[in-house]
């Protein structure tokens, strides 16, 4: 190791728990979000994705960072903005985008959209589109895995808006009650739809400061340190796996988009905005990562290779044909097919 | 052969399927320790402990999403939705997540779970304790959709609702609950989806589910002696439906009666009305009569209760009244 690596390892005290593999898959996962999610944006402007989209560009610390703490048997429930923890459980880009723009080649061949990723065989569990609805479902895996007795732990990821709704509360105090091996994990992106969450909510923090009311521990974090994340992320599985229950963490985090489709974002303040963006995940990862002595050209050549892989997903989810009109009438029922009658 | 209530019945059944398959669990409000608020699960905690048959807070959400979120995953969940009514308060996962996920999946996600609750009136309970919704949930795609008459059907179904893949919502009538049967003893499985007729007249076809299946029967009962021979047909299972027993005894007789709790508005009879006047019109001799409790709220006095479900007598009269008698 060189001297100035080593001056830049003892600036990150306390790093030495993530090993260099580590905080270069953690980069190159949080660049796979970044990149994926513009194009799905400009895909978009083309009107090559319909219908909607939710982005979570500015939020990839957080599912690079969980996702790295996860087995590869662990659940993810996910929301509507769901995109970066789909990809962070290691689905390729050409399914989420084949998904969105409604090809053949999409990760449920069109039939679930933007907001309903799934991959059953990567975990995620699904992506759900009514706030707050996955967390009891995830609680119910953690209650599947646990009477199973596997090692499995349920992660449920949602927004700041959805600690208002019943179903949060109704999960974290079943979940409480039973002991369930499941994280619950709120991106707090300080806004819902449109209406900041501080205007909204009794109390500052919308997900930690609810945590005592079900006997759980305040965890607040920056959710923009990938390694924070993953620090925090690690802990909270093992204490699930261990048995000790579930785990509320808050994330501090910010949409770098509007909601959805190509909302500009009017309603936030400018000066909210600069600071944010100054604060991007993947700047001050590739910066940190810098500064711990990783070449320049090793991250250089992740970028290239994403951005490779990226231009042959879109080009291949663009040659990819609509799904068969058959397909519309399968699948709602586990003989495969549509009949609700003789 | 065993003398068994339907609240028995139903227990029977459960124990039934918890003892084959070590992937059936049991859970809602004061269904383990009290045994249900219908005793309906009498007997299940001791048999099988509270590792299988567990307590759940006043949380209809997580009730649902828990049995959804167990059931993709390996578990074979029956819950309980203590009145049929507050299925309303868990929609969501009844109608958006639990009916609608293999599909938006694309088949990746199963989910084999059944739906138990109490429905319908007869208790003098009022508006929101007796109503009979399952016409809510056929109106759903990916939902089966299967409501009893009798104690052996209770136990029968239900085993076949636990065993089958897809989510079932099982309605339970509470007015049946003390009713006693016949019961087949050992394994007793009823496939989904088959109509029964349970007696056959040429003059009249009365079609009904739940508690207007011995409702139709008795009216049967009340015409024959005026010379009028009714064939009654328990529908058990509006999803899947078994539209070729309904429109063959349609034909036969050529007149049709729906006897239905649900109000009026997009009631099961509606939908089966329809399907006989498009697929055996020629056969009919009038058109399709729908009997139904009135589009109003369930009043709860017990007067005012028993004038707007159908009854034997309205039953009856309608026949006459169709038959010019
Ligand atoms: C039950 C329900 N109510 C309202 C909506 C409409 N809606 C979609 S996203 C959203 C905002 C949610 O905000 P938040 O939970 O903070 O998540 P974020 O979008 O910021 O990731 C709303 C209101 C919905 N999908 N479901
Ligand atoms: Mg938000």
């Amino acid at each position: 190791m060189s001297t100035t690596k080593n001056a830049a390892a003892q600036a990150l005290a306390g790093d030495a728990d993530i090993p260099a593999a580590q905080r270069l898959a953690l980069y190159r996962m949080q660049y796979v979000i970044r990149v994926c999610e513009k194009r799905a944006h400009d895909l978009f402007l083309q009107n090559l994705v319909k219908g909607t989209t939710h982005l979570a560009h500015g939020q990839e610390a957080v599912a690079a960072g969980f996702a790295a703490a996860m087995n590869p048997d662990d659940y993810s429930f996910c929301t509507y903005r769901g995109h970066h923890h789909t990809l962070a459980r290691g689905v390729g880009m050409l399914p989420v985008l084949g998904e969105l723009m409604g090809r053949q080649c999409g990760l449920m061949k069109g039939k679930g959209g933007s907001m309903h990723l799934t991959s059953v065989e990567h975990g995620v569990m699904g992506s759900y589109a009514i706030v707050g609805a996955h967390l009891a479902i995830a609680a119910g895996a953690a209650w599947s895995a646990q009477y199973r007795g596997t090692q499995q732990v349920a992660a449920a990821f949602f927004g700041d808006g959805a600690t208002n709704i019943g179903a949060f509360h109704e999960s974290l105090n079943l979940a409480a009650v039973w002991k369930l091996p499941v994280v619950f994990v709120c991106e707090n992106n300080r806004y819902m739809e449109y209406t900041p969450i501080r205007e909204v909510t009794a109390v500052e923090h919308p997900a930690a400061d609810r945590a005592a009311g079900y006997g759980l521990p305040r965890i607040v974090i920056d959710g923009n340190d990938a390694d924070v994340v993953y620090r925090t992320a690690r802990e909270v599985f093992a204490k699930a796996r261990a048995g000790g229950g579930p785990s509320l963490v808050e994330c501090l985090t910010y949409r770098h988009g509007g909601h959805s489709r190509a909302d500009p974002a009017k309603y936030r303040p400018k000066e909210e905005v600069e600071a944010w963006m100054k604060r991007d995940p993947i700047v001050l990862y590739r910066a940190r990562l810098l500064a711990a002595g990783v070449a320049e050209a090793q991250l250089a050549a992740i970028e290239a290779e994403t951005m490779r892989t990226l231009d042959e997903a879109t080009e291949q989810a663009k040659g990819s044909p609509p799904p068969a009109l058959e397909s519309a009438l399968t699948d709602v029922w586990a003989d495969g097919g549509a009949s609700w009658r003789n | 052969m065993a003398q068994l209530s339907y609240r028995d019945a139903v227990a029977a059944g459960i124990a039934q399927e918890m003892r084959r398959d070590q992937r059936v669990v049991l859970f809602g409000e004061d269904i383990a320790a009290a045994e249900g608020v219908f005793k309906t699960t009498v007997g299940l905690l001791e048999e099988f402990g509270p590792r299988r048959v567990r307590d759940t807070p006043i949380s209809e959400l997580a009730i649902l999403g828990a049995a959804m979120g167990a059931a993709m995953t390996g578990l074979k969940p029956v819950a309980e939705i203590m009145f049929s009514d507050f299925l309303a308060c868990c929609w969501d996962y009844v109608a958006n997540q639990i009916a609608k996920t293999r599909y938006m999946s694309d088949g990746q996600v199963s989910i084999p779970l059944v739906i138990r609750t109490a429905n319908g009136a007869g208790v003098r309970f009022g508006a929101q304790h007796s109503q009979s919704v399952e016409n809510w949930a056929m109106a759903v795609p990916g939902l089966k959709v299967v409501a009893p008459s009798n104690a052996a059907d209770a136990k029968g179904l239900l085993a076949a609702a636990i065993r089958d893949p897809d989510p079932v919502l099982f309605f339970e009538h509470k007015g049946l609950l003390a009713g006693k049967a016949e019961v087949p003893d050992g394994e007793h499985v009823e496939p989904l989806g088959q109509a029964k007729v349970l007696r056959r007249g040429n003059d009249v076809t009365l079609i009904a589910l739940a508690a207007m299946v011995p409702c139709a029967l008795k009216a049967a009962d009340a015409l024959v002696r005026e010379g009028i021979a009714a064939t009654v047909v328990d529908v058990r299972c509006l999803v899947p439906l078994d539209a070729r027993t309904l429109l063959a005894e349609a034909a036969r007789t050529g007149r049709v009666f729906t006897v239905e709790e649900n109000p009026r508005l997009c009631g099961w009879g509606a939908e089966i009305a329809s399907i006989i006047h498009e697929e055996c019109f020629s056969a009919l001799k009038q058109p399709v009569v729908r009997i139904t409790t009135p589009h109003v709220p369930l009043p709860a006095a017990d007067r005012l209760e028993d004038s707007v479900l159908p009854s034997p007598e309205r039953v009856a009269s309608e026949v006459r009244r169709a038959l010019g008698k």
